[in-house]
């Protein structure tokens, strides 16, 4: 497979970790102090993060990361509220501890996955991807995980197995979105088995080099950066083999505007705005022009070969 | 019912002025400390717009308000509420054509073109403009009875601003149906009184004019 790195960034301007550790160290100093404790509601206090490190991959693109307060701070996670702060409010009060993903469906070996079995499944990679949301804006955010390839091979897809279906969590207790009927809980995604399987598909575990933060998906998601940001299923639970294609959260809500695949193509505007920019979140924004958006995301050259022959602007 | 008098009145106007400028003194405050979050284009342009719907819900309260109050006063504000709207709806558009879209000319007309929320509010926000342009009072009298024909076109800016809020969320439709209530009782609670008027025989259609007389 040919691999290309992006190299338009020089890697002076990535952001040492040291340099984005400081606030965090400043508000772990506070919170030390009790400084920040009348302001800070009890859940926001962050707990401190598991470490969860990766071996570097070649997929990584070389482009400067999102700061950690913006890729934990400005989520969509409508099972916590539909503001972009909701999740980060809401979501540390969920448990993700015990934790199980029941693997069932067309696969020879259907069981269920304790967390901690997952974690130890294969080895952690840091990719750096680029995360490009359907609401025409961008991230660069270095996630940690293996490749879904590694999860599939293990539970032995049968022949009838085309599709994968990921199954989000539903807790009212936690999930104060999911008391609302804004989608039809409980959230599920889905992929082709192809895609699925493609190297760049990733079951994610951390980000930034520690476990997931719950807003961003906690404890284990998928990461399908050659789609629109919502393809990629957050604290999953169920992962179901099938013939049919799954029905999906976002497309059952609005099929004319999220279709199954939902490839990022900046020449399929989503009906009710253009995809053809992006606003890079920390970069561009006031007195910076959006920039212009990459054909799958900029991973055209890893994953257009699973689409030769299709009409993308049918198949949206 | 309490009249205020000239200071009073002046007092009061000071104070809505400085109120309606707390929400643009917050954005520059946010945008010259970094703290409109992780991306301030579009806090920029939700407060910008949430105001403009904000205060448009206001002018049309006035009316109903004077009405039930009799606080025939609070007519005198109504201007300076409207000019707000319109000064917010100018931020919000030049956020659009400036931060937004980088004063890329074909991207925004294509955007008007194809997508009906950008059709109706790129409407409401031209129909605004006369509106305000004939907000003095030499304009008013210089209008007469056509006056009163132009600044009817508020009823139909605020259905439109609210179609733009309502057709541009992606799925939680709550803020806008707020000010879809709003907005449909405040014409509501006009169209029941026409409608009542029209009925009252000996009285054809003079109601509307007469409530528009500060003198009332």
């Amino acid at each position: 497979m040919l691999i290309r790195k992006p190299s338009d960034v020089p890697p002076s301007e990535i952001t040492p970790r040291s340099v984005y550790l400081r606030r965090r160290e400043f508000v772990k100093q506070a919170l030390a102090l009790g400084l920040l404790a009348p302001v800070m509601p009890a859940h926001a206090q962050p707990a401190t993060a598991q470490k969860l490190p990766g071996r570097p991959s070649a997929f990584s693109t070389t482009e400067k990361l999102t700061k950690y307060e913006d890729v934990t701070g400005y989520c969509n996670y409508y099972e916590f509220g539909t503001g972009k702060s909701d999740p980060s409010v809401y979501a540390p009060r969920m448990k993700t501890r015990p934790w199980s993903v029941m693997v069932d469906g067309a696969v020879r070996s259907k069981r269920e996955f304790g967390i901690e079995e997952l974690l130890k499944l294969a080895p952690m990679e840091e990719r750096v991807y680029r995360h490009r949301c359907v609401e025409a804006w961008s991230m660069v955010v270095p996630w940690v995980g293996y490749p879904l390839a590694e999860l599939i091979k293990r539970v032995e897809p049968t022949a009838g197995a085309k599709y994968v279906a990921f199954t989000t969590r539903v807790d009212p207790d936690t999930m104060v979105g999911t008391r609302l009927p804004v989608l039809d809980w409980p959230y599920v995604e889905g992929l082709r088995l192809d895609e699925a399987m493609h190297a760049l598909a990733l079951l994610t575990f951390g980000l930034y080099g520690e476990v997931l933060p719950n807003q961003n998906g906690a404890p284990v998601r998928v990461v399908v950066p050659w789609k629109y940001g919502f393809k990629s299923a957050k604290s999953i639970v169920r992962i179901t083999f099938m013939e049919q294609q799954p029905r999906t959260a976002w497309n059952m809500a609005a099929p004319s505007e999220y279709g199954f695949y939902s490839n990022v193509n900046p020449e399929v505007d989503h009906p009710r705005w253009s995809q053809a920019r992006e606003r890079r979140i920390g970069e561009d924004g006031f007195f910076t022009p959006k920039r212009k958006t990459l054909m799958f995301n900029g991973y055209a050259d890893q994953v257009a070969s699973l689409y030769t022959g299709m009409d993308l602007r049918k198949l949206f | 019912m309490w009249q205020p008098g000239r200071t009073q009145l002046a007092a009061i106007k000071s104070v809505l002025f400085a109120l309606c400028l707390v929400p643009f003194a917050h954005l520059v405050w946010g945008v010259a400390y970094d703290a409109l979050g992780a991306n301030p284009v579009e806090a920029v342009t939700r407060s910008t717009g949430w105001w403009t719907l904000f205060l448009l819900c206001a002018t049309l309260a006035v009316t109903p308000l004077r009405r039930a109050t009799g606080a025939n006063w609070l007519l005198k504000l109504r201007r300076m509420i409207g000019l707000f709207a319109y000064f917010y709806v100018v931020l919000h558009f030049l956020t659009y054509v400036w931060l937004d879209q980088w004063f890329d000319v074909t991207a925004m007309a294509k955007d008007i073109l194809k997508r009906p929320y950008i059709t109706v509010g790129f409407t409401a926000f031209l129909l605004l403009a006369p509106l305000a342009a004939t907000s003095t009072d030499a304009m008013r009298r210089r209008l007469g009875r056509n006056w009163q024909r132009v600044h009817r076109f508020i009823y139909l800016i605020a259905i439109f601003g609210v179609l733009h809020f309502w057709w541009l969320v992606k799925r939680d439709i709550t803020e806008p149906a707020i000010f879809g209530l709003v907005v449909a009782g405040l014409l509501g609670v006009r169209l029941s009184r026409s409608l009542r008027q029209r009925a009252l025989p000996g009285r054809p259609g003079a109601g509307n004019l007469r409530a528009l007389s500060p003198g009332e």
